[in-house]
């Protein structure tokens, strides 16, 4: 499956990559609707969190909202969804995204744009056995 | 399953309909949970019409069962029987109904005058038929009068359109019309899901106990799934009126279609529970995997899992229908929600299973369940330890549209009768009714399905054969009376009470006959002993009925309330109400409507409804003290045998309780005096419960608590004034 995998130690804390991604995806420079998110931990390292593809979010929809495609990335088809966030609960990486007021979850779907930018090689996206 | 086989014609069946009527309406957004507007229909004049929510019904009524008992109690007179024309059958929501963020949030409220007891009974249904009644427009339906053929009820959410049309064709029984017409009304697969039928069976046709099926599309398993409106014969009256089925289609469904004043509270309160569901619920009662039926093994455990017909608690067979043969029978093991965004999705099911009797012997169907109530009634109380029997006979109870509960219960009266001579194999028409015999049980009820022999009797319930026998076959009154496990008329639910008056109570002074709906309170009673005086007893007996009356005014299930809690919910006070879930139900009724109601108004709101139903029950000329009372085998032990399967149980009780020395006394005084001591003691709950509730020694609600809780509507304060 394709994934995006992150480097933590790598990572310098720029926040370019969620820069990136709400730009790409909501039009606004916002970090509340990237589907990566940095955290500095107390000791000033970073970690990275984001979808790792396991699909647990399949499952659970009622509504089969959320499927897999060819390349082994989970998709969310917003036509579909009505709303319910039993995905966010279920995700057990907490990277099943929502943002205040917004209705459909989102999430990473390893589409390459923040690791092509990534200045400091924290973030490849990578193919892995299912 | 016919899904497989597809034995019908879709098309065929589509050109026999003949439009009787149809009636346009505009699409309005519902508005912070209401719609204020409901749907009137008379089968017999053809009219169809809305109805707007005049303001004081909203205030006092809320919404639900309490939109219900309204609607019916303008539409009927004291002399209105369930076969009368002008008794109606009404389907509500309410306000927090059709909400997908938070668990449990698509229930439907069915009422009607039952023919079982005569009053009101109510009764609380999955499946997303309400959810989309509401979203097409109406926040209640009712339908009145009778048609003279088949009808089919149509509404289209999406166009504004009600038809009433002929339906000759179609099937009767719930699985096969349940997938026809999803397949009829669907433009295309995906709209299968906007679909939600509402039928009842052939055996509703004949018996009084007749439930209503409400499907949904179960969308990975590409069928139908069927919840039950299942107590008190609402789909007799279905029948009776000749609605063959009624399909509702919406498509839009939003979480936003409530309208909500406040989405964040409303997501945020969701996601808070659908987080402690799915991290704890593995480690509390495993609604997700297995459902209610995890409970067989605690309640057989604690003996009060209802055996040959509630003489006992326990057997040791139990283990053959316990939470793990249920988890190895159910398929797929995917969430299982009756409504969208219901994470604790207890609806589970049993796929291709072969039927082994009936008219679709050697069908491989789908089952949906078992649930506990099913395994208790139709399980251990006729002493029936097959799965697989209790499965078939869950089946065709909801194929046949007949209430698992009532017929487990007067199936395991019958076989009592059986073993005491009351009955025999003439008597039953052939059938040989002994503990245990499933295909005898299941044969019973083909035959209450096709209308003939002893079904006939069996199917209209257990107070109509104690009247029966005792006439035809000359049987004991006091005897049928004592282990006849029905009140107002309707059949137990299946816990044992005998040990815990509170639960007596609980069961028998409720509004519409022994149901657990309205209060479980065996384990606060019996096992942690938390409510010891009569007046604890009392005020759990207000509290607790008031509370999941709410419920059903909102559209909401009982079972995230505590069938899951927060993990540190014994820490905070009363632990039994679970403190911070009545704190969501708070919020999100105020996220919804743009109230700004607190826990003490939630409770004030039920009060209302609650007593105006036992006010209906006056007007239909029941409702007093007299019919409160449990037959004495829910309250103790009727025979020799019972008490002696448990004589250190009850010799201990005489010691303690009553002061007497068991000591060289018969069996026979002893069960004697310690009937007398608890029916006394019955007494003495029945005076501080209706003291509490408000109501006069005789059960009358008085004129100034009436006024008190803001129910003093001139019909209701000029009903009672006649019996105080």
């Amino acid at each position: 499956m394709k994934y995006l995998k992150t480097i933590a130690e790598n990572c310098t804390g720029c926040n370019l990559c969620m820069s990136v991604c709400s730009k790409l995806y909501f039009k606004e420079d916002n970090p509340e609707k990237s589907a990566i998110r940095v955290h500095r931990a107390a000791n000033g390292s970073y970690a990275l969190s984001v979808c790792d593809q396991c699909r647990a979010c399949v499952a659970e929809c009622p509504t089969q909202a959320i499927t897999v495609n060819k390349l082994g990335v989970v998709l969310i088809n917003k036509a579909l969804c009505i709303n319910c966030l039993a995905c966010v609960a279920a995700c057990p990486t907490g990277t099943m995204m929502t943002w205040r007021g917004g209705l459909v979850p989102f999430k990473c779907i390893a589409c390459d744009a923040c690791a092509k930018e990534c200045p400091s090689g924290a973030l490849v996206t990578e193919i892995k056995e299912d | 399953m016919s899904a497989n086989e597809k034995k019908y014609d879709i098309e065929k069946m589509r050109k026999a309909h003949k439009v009787l009527k149809e009636f346009s309406y505009e699409l309005k957004p519902v508005v912070k949970g209401y719609n204020d507007r409901t749907l009137y229909i008379n089968l017999a004049t053809l009219e169809i019409r809305e109805k707007p929510v005049p303001a004081l019904m909203k205030k006092k009524f809320i919404g639900g069962k309490g939109y219900d008992l309204k609607l019916l109690w303008d539409a009927v007179s004291g002399d209105t029987r369930w076969d009368s024309p002008e008794n109606e059958i009404c389907i509500a929501t309410g306000p927090i109904a059709g909400n997908t963020n938070y668990p449990g949030s698509g229930k439907s409220l069915v009422t009607t005058i039952s023919p079982q007891t005569g009053i009101p009974i109510d009764s609380n249904v999955g499946g997303h038929f309400g959810p989309y009644l509401k979203f097409s427009g109406f926040d209640a339906m009712e339908i009145q009068g009778k048609a003279d053929r088949d009808v089919l009820i149509y509404i289209d959410g999406n166009q504004g359109k009600v038809q009433i049309m002929e339906a000759p064709l179609e099937a009767t029984d719930s699985h096969v019309v349940a997938e026809q017409l999803h397949e009829m009304f669907a433009a295309n697969e995906r709209e299968k899901q906007h679909l939600s039928v509402v039928s009842a069976g052939r055996g509703s046709e004949h018996a009084w106990i007749g439930c209503l099926n409400f499907s949904y599309w179960d969308k990975r398993r590409k069928l139908p799934r069927l919840k039950q409106a299942g107590r008190g014969g609402i789909g007799t009256v279905f029948r009776n009126k000749k609605i063959k089925a009624m399909v509702v289609k919406y498509s839009g469904l939003t979480g936003k279609s409530n309208n909500p004043v406040d989405m964040e509270t409303l997501q945020k309160t969701g996601l808070k529970l659908h987080k402690e569901i799915i991290s704890l619920d593995d480690k509390q009662c495993h609604m997700r995997t297995i459902g209610t039926a995890h409970l067989v093994e605690i309640m057989n455990d604690y003996d009060l899992l209802p055996t040959k017909n509630f003489r006992f608690g326990s057997h040791p067979d139990a283990k053959n229908l316990a939470s793990w043969v249920w988890k190895d029978m159910f398929t797929q093991n995917v969430p299982d929600g009756c409504w969208f965004g219901c994470t604790m999705s207890c609806a589970h099911g049993i796929d291709n299973f072969e039927l082994r009797t009936g008219p679709y012997k050697g069908h491989k169907v789908l089952v949906d369940g078992p649930e506990y109530e099913t395994v208790g009634g139709c399980g251990s109380n006729p002493a029936i330890f097959d799965p697989k029997a209790v499965v078939e006979i869950n089946f065709y109870c909801d194929t046949y549209g007949l209430d698992t509960i009532s017929f487990g219960t007067l199936t395991g009266f019958i076989m009592d009768c059986y073993e005491n001579g009351i009955l025999n194999r003439e008597r039953c028409g052939g059938l040989e009714m002994t503990w245990g015999n499933w295909e005898a049980a299941l044969e019973m009820m083909h035959q209450i399905a096709r209308g003939e022999g002893f079904g006939l009797i069996a199917g209209k319930g257990i107070k109509f054969m104690q009247e029966y026998f005792a006439k035809e076959y000359g049987a004991d009154a006091q005897f049928l009376k004592d282990i006849g496990m029905h009140g107002k008329g309707l059949e137990q639910s299946e816990y044992q009470s005998k040990e815990s008056l509170a639960q007596q109570g609980g069961y028998y002074l409720t509004n519409k006959g022994p149901q657990h709906d309205e209060a479980w309170l065996i384990f606060m009673d019996m096992v942690n002993n938390q409510i010891p005086t009569f007046e604890k007893k009392a005020e759990a007996l207000h509290y607790f009925p008031m509370f999941r009356t709410w419920f059903g005014l909102m559209g909401l299930c009982k079972l995230p309330w505590n069938d899951v809690e927060p993990a540190d919910n014994a820490k905070y006070p009363e632990p039994n109400k679970v403190p911070e879930h009545v704190q969501n139900y708070v919020d999100i009724y105020n996220a919804i409507t743009g109230d700004k109601i607190d826990k003490e108004e939630l409770i004030r709101q039920s009060e209302r409804v609650y007593n105006f139903q036992r006010v209906f029950n006056l007007k239909m000329g029941h409702g007093k003290r007299v019919e409160d009372h449990p037959p004495y085998r829910a309250m103790g032990p009727v025979t020799v045998e019972e008490y002696e399967s448990r004589a250190e149980r009850y010799d201990k009780a005489l010691k303690e309780k009553q002061n007497i020395d068991p000591t060289g006394k018969s069996t026979e005084e002893k069960i004697r005096l310690l009937r007398q001591y608890r029916e006394a003691q019955y007494e003495s709950l029945i005076d501080a419960v209706f003291k509490r509730r408000g109501w006069s020694k005789d059960g009358v609600p008085t004129v100034e608590h009436l006024k008190e809780i803001g129910m003093d509507l001139p019909e209701v304060i000029e009903l009672v004034k006649k019996h105080l």
